[in-house]
């Protein structure tokens, strides 16, 4: 294997027409590292992993894996494989042959092959089902196998597309617990295309957010959910406060309600910026209670009151356009408040986001 | 790093590569449908302008119009005429038999579908021929049904060698045409819009008017153009249960090129003839249906 | 589908009603036919006794065997034929993009539409065409060689649509695994598309086959002396007159097709697909 980041893109734009599907996309993604694209439907996630896999061509950029270029080489010369999203197991062929087709078409020996078979079979737990059709199989098991088919070839990426999108919830969650320590297992870059940001939060080492075709956002989980650094970044994962303000001075910003609160930003006064602001960073407090000196504070009344269990989910008016989401645990020592309540929202500095758009 | 202009480039040369090979897989069977169909096709074209010799021979040369200012002659017209009405009578037949046929069948349970379904296969699969000279050899003078009347103290029956007898024969010919592609959309409608109607209140007839009908357009357009084509062109049909008098347009073009030698004027007949196939499946698709 | 959908109990009644008395107008006839063929009597239909009489005589007739064998040899030819042509054309259409496809698509879809009087007619002009030019070199004739060319015209339209319907079906997704999994483009094909498609492609052979077996109007115009096919040779008996031995003859074509179909059914059933339909 030739040196460079398991993956890298530089500038890549894929046009269909007039419409630019990926525009202008730089990512670089390490060995072994179980990256994830996260976006809404049409955003370009699944393009661009089409580009990487070979099922298109790039309009203009560059395209290497392990620094080798391979922006223009047809699907069965690089050393990558795909899991669909929708399986694409082949009907008409028993599961061990579908596992073994990569292998058998690159002339592998059909005594190793029998091994390797046999060995990623037993990985995903289904050796017992090896001349079964694919038909005969319930998805989650289907799903295996589209993974196991993949695996078997020991690409240098593996490339997956929403892969347990159709899967039921209770069996997603327990998928994605095993993919992610499989991966950990297998040491193989795992790139992975997902509009579920929980899935994302969950699994990834680090998360490239998109919309509309651009890169917005890289970087850690944690990272892309605690800072984000635009508005629809902010907005797609999680809940989200936004609320518009206008930058006063160096320390102080205005809302639409007059109310000033002292936010430093970094940007000339006059212009418009959005607070993106985490429901769980939020907590309410009684108008006489005693808040900590630096925490930022908005006084409002309580006008929703959503109980989900393990929180409440309380709006609360403070004389914006939309009520503030704030989110507080249920258990003993938070206080809980009523409709109609004069409640104080307040967080301490640090967990104030400004974006920009 | 590739650049823009050559990247481009390869990407359009692949593209290019991709159109060439199709072409080249498809070649075999599109020149030989140019060669043996679109040239026949012309020069059957050319043909209805060339002129006709006192013995009956072709002359290609001395080109005009006349076999075309004949196709409106009044005598085309009757026989025109006649082709249609039969032709749309055969199509109301299987559609107001067929169609609640094929209603039948797509709303039985699963195992009774496949019975019912392979039962009507059978006939579809048919000889076709042989299919209309059973009809034929039932209809006779001396066939059965005539014996049986006549043992019943009736009269032979004589249905056969009138407009009747081509229609029956027509639509015992053709109705499986009508079936398979109602059948076809029907099974493949959404019965849960149906539901939902009936949810909305929709009384059973008014939940068929207007949901489950027009949901099965595309079956009716399909069975109707299947059956009114042939149906209209029809030669073997009218030849084995019609009579020497009834003259329809299958028959009549066939007559140009056998007995009555006239092969620019019969050119002339298939190409209009054809057209307003060409014409009516356009139509009839545009308004109602899918592709085949 | 829930009891709700159907009709009521009274529309129940007169559908099925409906259903069986359009199955007996289907079957009747050719049972009546069956029957009647085993009947001794010369006067068609007063039934004396049960005999194989007319079958005897069919086999002893010559004109009948030649026409036989012409039929059997032109559809063998046909079928083939015009499968493997009809088959590119499919692929070519379904699964690549280039200019004048369109043009392809009518090219592809007309002979479905015309009747056949105009085809008979196209094939003949064409034909005579044909010979006289070519008459300057060799010496041609109207046969089997034209009624084979004729029907695969015809054929390869039919073939081509039911296996673009199957292609259609396929999941596009499959083809890109093919290649994912390093498949060539052709291995990519054989291992994967052609033993999917198969099934269309057995359909589209198996209608033209019955196409070809079922023609009269087209093959009657292009054959030549000797060169009769049953279809066109029974045709010809009918319009002369009832006989029994027709009745004999048409019972063994009949019997013929249906066994065709049951091998098809056969077929489509050990591969998993139940529909037979064309579209």
């Amino acid at each position: 294997m030739a040196g460079g980041p398991a993956v890298e893109l530089v500038n890549v734009t894929k046009r269909f027409g007039d419409v630019s599907a990926v525009d202008e996309v730089n990512l670089s993604v390490g060995d072994g590292e179980f990256f994830s694209l996260l976006g809404p439907s049409g955003c370009g996630k699944t393009t661009t992993l089409r580009l990487i896999a070979g099922f298109e061509y790039p309009t203009y950029g560059s395209l290497t894996i392990h620094g080798a270029e391979m922006g223009l080489l047809p699907p069965n010369e690089r050393p990558v494989n795909t899991v669909f999203q929708s399986y694409a197991l082949f009907p008409h062929m028993s599961v061990e042959d579908n596992v073994a087709f990569g292998l058998q078409m690159k002339k592998v020996a059909s005594a190793e092959i029998s091994e390797r078979v046999g060995r990623v079979l037993d990985q995903v737990q289904l050796r017992h089902r090896a001349t079964s059709r694919p038909s005969q199989l319930s998805g989650g098991q289907r799903q295996r196998i589209a993974l196991a088919r993949a695996l078997v070839n020991e690409p240098e990426v593996l490339l997956l597309d929403e892969p347990l999108g159709a899967l039921d919830l209770k069996l997603r969650q327990s998928m994605q617990v095993e993919l992610k320590d499989l991966q950990a297992r297998v040491g193989i870059t795992f790139i992975y295309v997902t509009h579920d940001q929980e899935e994302a939060l969950t699994m990834s080492d680090r998360i490239g957010v998109m919309d509309n075709g651009r890169l917005l956002q890289v970087g850690e989980p944690a990272s892309i959910y605690e800072h984000p650094t635009s508005r629809f970044v902010a907005g797609f994962i999680g809940d989200i406060n936004l609320i518009e303000a206008k930058v006063a001075g160096p320390d102080e910003v205005q809302l639409s309600s007059g109310r000033s609160l002292s936010i430093s930003t970094r940007m000339a006064p006059g212009s418009s910026v959005t607070l993106a602001l985490r429901p769980e960073r939020l907590e309410l407090y009684d108008p006489d209670e005693a808040i900590p000196d630096n925490h930022i504070r908005l006084p409002g009344k309580v006008s929703r009151k959503l109980y989900y269990g393990d929180a409440f989910y309380y709006d609360v008016e403070v004389g914006l356009e939309h009520p503030v989401e704030v989110k507080e645990e249920n258990r003993p020592g938070v206080e809980t408040y009523e409709l109609g309540d004069q409640a104080v929202v307040c967080w301490d500095p640090s967990s104030t986001n400004v974006v920009k758009d | 790093m590739a650049t823009e202009v050559a990247t481009v480039e390869l990407e359009e040369r692949a593209k290019r590569a991709e159109s060439r090979r199709g072409v080249l897989i498809g070649a075999p069977a599109f020149l030989y449908l140019i060669l043996f169909f679109a040239l026949p096709l012309l020069i059957v074209l050319v043909y209805s302008f060339a002129s006709r010799s006192s013995t009956g021979a072709t002359i290609l040369g001395n080109w005009n119009l006349n076999s075309w200012i004949r196709v409106f002659d009044s005598q085309v017209a009757q026989i025109a005429w006649r082709s249609l009405w039969l032709a749309s009578l055969t199509t109301v037949f299987c559609l107001v038999f067929g169609y609640p046929f094929a209603y039948w069948i797509a709303t039985r349970s699963d195992r009774a579908r496949g019975v019912l379904l392979i039962l009507v296969m059978i006939p579809f699969w048919s000889n076709f021929l042989v299919r209309t000279y059973a009809i034929r050899f039932l209809m006779g003078v001396e066939g059965p049904v005539s014996i049986v009347s006549q043992a019943l103290g009736g009269e032979p029956i004589r249905i056969l060698f009138t407009n009747t007898a081509i229609l029956i024969g027509m639509v015992y010919g053709y109705i499986p045409f009508m079936i398979l592609p109602l059948y076809a959309a029907l099974e493949r409608m959404d019965w849960r819009l149906v539901e939902a109607a009936r949810d909305l209140y929709a009384p059973g007839w008014t939940a068929f008017k207007k949901v489950t009908f027009p949901l099965s357009m595309p079956g009716v357009v399909a069975g109707s153009v299947l059956v009114f084509i042939p149906s209209l062109g029809a030669y073997v049909i009218p030849a084995i249960l019609g009579g020497s008098n009834t003259v329809l347009l299958g028959d009549y073009i066939v007559s140009q090129f056998l007995s009555a030698r006239n092969w620019p004027f019969g050119s002339a007949l298939s190409t209009a003839v054809m057209i307003v196939m060409l014409a009516a499946t356009i139509f009839y698709f545009r308004r109602g249906g899918r592709t085949l | 589908m829930t009891e709700s959908t159907t009709a009521g109990r009274w529309s129940e009644r007169l559908l099925g009603a409906n259903g069986w008395l359009l199955y007996l107008f289907l079957y009747v006839p050719i049972f009546v036919l069956i029957v009647f063929s085993f009947n001794d009597n010369q006067r068609v239909a007063v039934w004396t006794e049960f005999s194989f009489r007319w079958y005897g005589e069919m086999l002893d007739n010559d004109a009948v065997l030649r026409a036989l064998r012409n039929t059997l040899i032109v559809a063998a030819v046909a079928t083939t034929i015009s499968t493997i042509l009809g088959t590119v054309a499919a692929l070519s259409m379904e699964r690549y993009r280039f200019r004048g496809q369109r043009s392809a698509d009518g090219l592809l879809y007309l002979p479905i539409i015309i009747p056949d009087v105009t085809m008979a007619v196209m094939m003949l002009l064409f034909f005579a065409q044909a010979i006289n030019i070519a008459s300057h070199v060799v010496r041609l004739n109207f046969g089997l060689g034209t009624i084979s060319l004729a029907h695969i015209a015809f054929n390869i339209a039919y073939v081509a649509v039911v296996v673009r319907a199957r292609l259609a079906l396929m999941e596009p997704q499959l083809e890109e695994a093919a290649a994912d999994l390093y498949a060539s483009k052709w291995q990519a094909f054989r291992r994967v598309t052609l033993p999917l498609i198969m099934p269309g492609v057995a359909g589209g052979a198996l209608l033209a086959l019955t196409l070809s077996l079922d023609d009269v109007v087209v093959t009657s115009f292009v054959s030549g002396p000797g060169s009769t096919t049953l279809p066109v040779y029974v045709f010809g008996l009918v319009r002369r007159g009832v006989t029994p031995l027709i009745n004999a003859v048409s019972v063994v074509m009949l019997v013929a097709s249906i066994v065709l179909v049951g091998i098809s059914l056969g077929l489509q059933r050990r591969s998993g697909k139940t529909s037979p339909l064309i579209e």
